[in-house]
């Protein structure tokens, strides 16, 4: 069973080898759009990599004025 | 395109109809066996209906709200993401003579709650997630709504008074209500600053009319493929993706995720043949591309550009769709060798970005309007293709530039059919708006030889993102309430600083900090935290220190006008600007 720290740090990780940005540089309260330099269809993309890793499906909407990776992991998490 | 052997033959003749229900119900009987809405998924199809089926659903939908005392002029709002029941609900409001207000799926619940009530919905249609956020804020014990149809529900949902999709039916046969041109069809709202919503009151007649217009420069018919991305509460995409191709008999493809990978592989899938964008994802698309040609090997890429190359000089006049095809076929096989011309509106399209898709082979009607002039009031014609600009006035469309400055340059007024009757409960706001019969845009434009429509900003203090959201600064300030500086006010830096574009627009705040403070790390943190509390598309991007008390009115409301003029007077855009 994953906790919501290992969720966070897979996501950091995914996130990080997908839009080449130094692992060390992003934190679990960041703003995404802003450390990882993306616009919202660029955030949809790395979803689809969150959903194939974590085997799950989150439609479109429960990410929504979602901005930062812990937010993104409870979301993951509860679909788990 | 307008010659086009399959159009006009066989769409109804708008000019017979009265209303949108009216049209819908000869379009559905004329063209009962067609296909009509194909809802996909990322891979799977979730529903393919003919004319006939979507008619026999909105008519089960429509007897249920008939009986439970849904009539002429009732109010029937939807509130759904991307999906085949936003038109099965759309024409069952109009078959009952009712006024449709689509709202965004986008707001908050908050913002969604303050528009139901502002409209006096009597009838919600929503999905599941949608309901639920709405009943769990706080003003929801005032809403007062008597019906609520929700989508999705998973079993055993509370679904606090609401009724499940499948069981808003009924065994009586609902009666078709005719309406005249002039009344209402439509409630569309339109950002507003400072809480007042702004709800522009739409006819049958704006509609029909601007219908007309768009088919006749881009005819449907039965066999095109209209890909939805857009929600269908986008006036564009309410106007080319539903009310334009059905009344044509054309195929909607709804597609329920934005995710630019299915985005692209339903175009060949379902062989689009138009599609409507806004920038952001036409920029996504262009990105996808492009990466695809620089990772050809030297040689492909030498006879690739060379190919483009001959396909812009051979289309510089005009299209020609054939030749592109087959000069450029791996790029049109990827857009499903069926792609005829990508729409887009809702915010400014970068120049180069239009080019880029054009010396494809690929059109973009590239349009300009507003949400209340219905969806656009110019329209590239391709005659010949002009990037640099937004084309020419729609038929029926006049525009006219107010007060122009010695390069032509003036806010642009329209007047037409297809503008607004009025805006909902605010006559104060709407003689503001529309002047002696004149729509006043706020934006600002002038003609060039040729006639088309160039813009270049705003006289309004407000942003259009990318992604076509209206963004006024007096609505993200409370964000920033406790901020420890002695007053703020956040701007458009546009609005400080014209820049004769509309490209880049972003919000700026202007602090004035207490005296003898200085601008910290510590502040910086506190703003950039309160900024981040906002959606990414309202977020503030700059911030100037200013040294002086901000003018205000008796009631002590910051003086925006004048603050701006004394920033400009006295500051340089480059030089007091700070990212943050």
């Amino acid at each position: 069973m994953r906790t919501i720290d290992d969720i966070t740090g897979e996501i950091l990780t995914l996130a990080s080898t997908h839009f080449k940005v130094d692992r060390e540089n992003l934190s679990p309260q960041e703003d995404f759009f802003k450390s990882l330099g993306i616009d919202s269809l660029q955030a949809l993309e790395l979803l689809t990599r969150l959903e194939n890793h974590f085997n799950v499906e989150l439609p479109d909407y429960e990410v929504q004025g979602v901005s930062d990776f812990q937010t993104l992991a409870e979301r993951i998490q509860s679909r788990l | 395109m307008a010659n086009d052997p399959h159009s006009q033959v066989v769409m109804i003749d708008l000019g017979r109809q009265e209303s949108l229900g009216s049209a819908l119900r000869e379009a559905v009987d004329k063209f009962a066996g067609e296909t009509c809405l194909i809802e996909a998924d990322r891979e799977r199809e979730n529903h393919r209906l003919t004319f006939r089926q979507y008619n026999d659903m909105s008519m089960r939908l429509a007897g249920f709200m008939q009986d439970r005392g849904f009539r002429a002029g009732s109010r029937a709002a939807i509130i759904m993401t991307n999906q085949s029941r936003w038109p099965v609900s759309a024409y069952a409001v109009f078959y009952s003579g009712g006024v449709l207000v689509p709202l965004d799926y986008k707001l908050t619940a908050a913002e969604q709650l303050a528009h139901l009530k502002h409209c006096h919905a009597e009838v919600l249609i929503t999905e599941y997630h949608i309901w639920r956020a709405i009943t769990q804020c706080d003003g929801f014990p005032d809403l007062s709504i008597g019906t609520v149809i929700v989508t999705d529900a998973p079993k055993n949902a509370e679904m606090q008074g609401a009724i499940p999709w499948d069981e808003a039916r009924s065994a009586n046969e609902p009666v078709f209500i005719p309406r005249k041109r002039s009344d209402w069809a439509c409630i569309v709202y339109s950002s507003g600053t400072g809480g007042r919503p702004k709800g522009c009151v739409m006819t049958h007649d704006n509609y029909l009319e601007q219908c007309a217009s768009l088919t006749a420069l881009y005819p449907f018919w039965p066999g095109v493929r209209y890909l939805s991305i857009l929600p269908s509460n986008h006036a564009i995409d309410f106007m080319v993706g539903f009310i334009g191709p059905f009344v044509c008999g054309a195929t909607v493809v709804h597609l329920r995720t934005l995710r630019p990978e299915f985005v692209r592989e339903s175009f060949s899938r379902y062989k689009i043949t138009y599609v409507a964008l806004v920038p952001l994802i036409l920029k996504n698309l262009q990105a996808g591309l492009q990466a695809r040609f620089d990772e050809l090997p030297p040689v492909k890429r030498f006879v690739f550009n060379l190919l483009r190359a001959i396909n812009k000089a051979m289309t510089k006049s005009q299209p020609n769709l054939d030749l592109s095809r087959k000069l450029l076929k791996q790029v049109h096989e990827g857009f499903g060798g069926e792609l005829r011309a990508i729409f887009t509106g809702g915010a400014f399209s970068d120049p180069g970005m239009l080019q880029f898709f054009y010396d494809l082979g690929i059109q973009v009607g590239n349009g300009y309007g507003l949400t209340e002039a219905g969806t656009a009031l110019t329209l590239n014609d391709f005659k010949p293709f002009r990037a640099d600009t937004v084309g020419r006035p729609l038929p029926g469309v006049e525009l006219k530039i107010l007060n122009p400055d010695p390069d032509g340059i003036g806010q642009v007024a329209a007047h037409s059919r297809t503008i607004m009757s009025n805006y909902l409960d605010d006559p104060e706001l709407t003689a503001e708006t529309i002047v002696d019969g004149w729509l006043m845009t706020g934006d600002l434009g002038r003609f060039d030889s040729m006639g088309h429509l160039q813009l270049f900003g705003r006289v309004k203090n407000m942003i259009v993102t990318e992604e076509g959201k209206n963004v006024y600064p007096e609505d993200i300030e409370s964000a920033f309430e406790g901020l420890p500086v002695k007053e703020f006010c956040v701007f458009a830096a546009n609005y400080i600083w014209p820049e004769r574009s509309m490209l880049g627009e972003k919000l700026i705040i202007v602090l004035h900090l207490d005296d003898e403070k200085v601008f910290d790390e510590t502040l910086k943190q506190d703003l950039i935290s309160r900024n981040n509390r906002l959606l990414n598309f309202k977020r503030i991007s700059g911030y100037v220190i200013w040294d002086e008390e901000f003018p205000r009115t008796a009631s002590m409301k910051i003086k925006r006008i004048v603050l701006a003029e004394q920033i400009r007077a006295r500051f340089d855009r480059q030089e007091s600007l700070k990212e943050l």
